[in-house]
């Protein structure tokens, strides 16, 4: 029983294999499908939380733009001029095209933006993520623009995030700066925010010179300033909002 | 300016030591103004228990000198008898806004343990920027100070653009970015605190021609920092 059961066996064998064969013989010679490997496990991320807070009187923040970054990209400086797209913030609060630029830039990681407005003593929190492995020398700036104003905007120029572990809390306070693309008219007709609901961008650079720097304030009508469509209300002195970044994951 | 990326916060407050140590480094001074020009600046390491000035004393006849005309020879003469480490006009004559200049010092065999760095801001009476004898950290890295600025508290801001520079003599000395008037009839008064003081800013008016100040209230103003100073300390060479 034992032979021929293994006979059997062998003819069950040989018939499979011509079977097998056959099967494959009007055919390519596509070797059968190795098993699939297991999914490799998602690379960890990490994610901050970038809160800002408007500490202004009547200036209420266009929508924020928040970039997470390497030292290659730059949102702004001191004493350097800004992108078109910076410029379109500046001076008319819409960080769609600053957004595009940061997004298209080799040494951007992730971009967000607010979903409104901030307005005086409002805040907003916008989540950005990256792959743990971008973490060595991450940056991270923010951008918006004090809309009852001409080209005023406040933010910040990469603070460094790099060693900021789960939990961590980095919190600072924002000045007023001046995008050095618009002349200082306080005029309506230049002016996005609910102050004027004049003209936002402009390409045309009128400044005194096409260069980022400290703002010198709000003069006012209430101030002799006759020509201006501004208030006393629409003054303002440093600082201007609150950034505050925590490493959620 | 890619320094600014990524900066060592100071931690000057935590040094207590008294001991001389070697520290070369480089000063930067950026004006971070829209419309106000800095006299050539003073930037000094100087030995622990001295300064430049105090914030609710009265400003020496130097440094009242520097206030009131952007003239830093007495200032320099007072430093070399300390045997303070000096760099003068980094810029080469006046620093325009948005603009930056920077000096290497090296205090290797002094006991020059702070810093101080001062200029006149134009057109003013008697404003300066002051960075107010700081410990210089001795860490190799990059430490950024925001300073604002002070009144003298020894000319009345009359705001009259009228040459005036040496010291007690009212008027502003000069207006080198041109955008000043003429014909103002005078702002202000003497100062109420005749000691130095956090300045209480320009006031302006819009009339090139008349009014009560010389000087543009859209140009002239400012909000503080008006400079940055980024102290770079390098790495010590073994000898």
């Amino acid at each position: 029983m034992r032979v021929r059961y293994q006979g059997a066996t062998r003819f069950l064998s040989i018939a499979v294999a011509s079977l097998f064969l056959a099967a494959c013989g009007s055919g390519s010679n596509i070797p059968p499908a190795a098993p699939l490997p297991p999914p490799p496990p998602p690379p960890p991320t990490a994610s901050f939380d970038v809160t800002v807070t408007n500490l202004t009187n009547a200036q209420p923040l266009s929508p924020i733009a928040v970039i997470a970054h390497l030292s290659g990209y730059d949102l702004f400086t001191v004493g350097s001029s800004v992108t078109v797209g910076f410029e379109d913030m500046a001076e008319g609060g819409d960080n769609m095209a600053l957004l595009a630029e940061a997004d298209a830039d080799a040494d951007s990681r992730d971009t967000g933006t607010g979903m409104a407005p901030i307005g005086p003593a409002g805040s907003e929190t916008v989540t950005l993520t990256v792959f743990d492995s971008a973490r060595p020398g991450l940056l991270i700036s923010v951008g918006t623009m004090l809309v009852n104003t001409n080209d005023a905007f406040t933010g910040l120029d990469g603070a460094a995030i790099e060693s900021m572990a789960v939990g961590d809390v980095l919190s600072f306070r924002t000045v007023a700066y001046d995008a050095g693309t618009e002349a200082d008219t306080e005029q309506a007709i230049h002016i996005p925010g609910p102050a004027g609901g004049g003209e936002g961008f402009n390409a045309d650079r009128d400044d005194q010179a096409d260069l980022v720097t400290m703002h010198s304030g709000i003069v006012s009508q209430d101030d002799g300033f006759a020509t201006s469509d501004l208030t006393e209300q629409h003054r303002f002195d440093n600082p201007t909002a609150m950034v505050r970044i925590v490493r959620t994951q | 300016m890619k320094m600014f990326k990524r900066v060592a916060i100071c931690a000057v407050f935590l040094s207590g030591s008294t001991t001389a140590s070697a520290v070369d480094f480089n000063v930067e001074v950026i004006n971070l103004t829209n419309g106000l020009w800095y006299t050539p600046f003073l930037i000094a390491a100087h030995p622990e228990g001295t300064s430049l000035f105090t914030t609710g004393q009265p400003a020496s006849a130097s440094l009242q000198a520097m206030a009131e005309g952007g003239d830093i020879s007495f200032l320099v003469t007072d430093l070399e008898a300390i045997g303070a480490t000096i760099a003068e006009d980094p810029a080469g004559g006046f620093l325009a806004p948005a603009m930056s200049a920077n000096a290497d010092l090296n205090t290797d065999g002094t006991s020059n343990v702070l810093l101080s760095v001062v200029s006149m801001l134009l057109p003013t009476n008697d404003a300066f920027a002051g960075l107010n004898a700081i410990i210089i950290p001795t860490e190799p890295g990059t430490y950024i100070y925001n300073i604002p600025a002070y009144d003298s508290g020894t000319e009345a801001n009359d705001e009259i653009i009228n040459g005036g520079m040496a010291p007690g003599v009212p008027g502003i000395p000069g207006d080198p970015g041109g955008l000043g008037g003429t014909g103002g009839t005078g702002a202000a008064m003497a100062d109420a605190n005749t000691n130095v003081h956090i300045h209480r800013n320009t006031l302006g008016d819009l009339d090139p021609d008349a009014g009560r100040s010389d000087l543009n209230s859209t140009v002239h103003r400012w909000l503080n920092p008006v400079v940055r100073v980024v102290v770079t300390v390098n790495e010590m060479v073994a000898p």
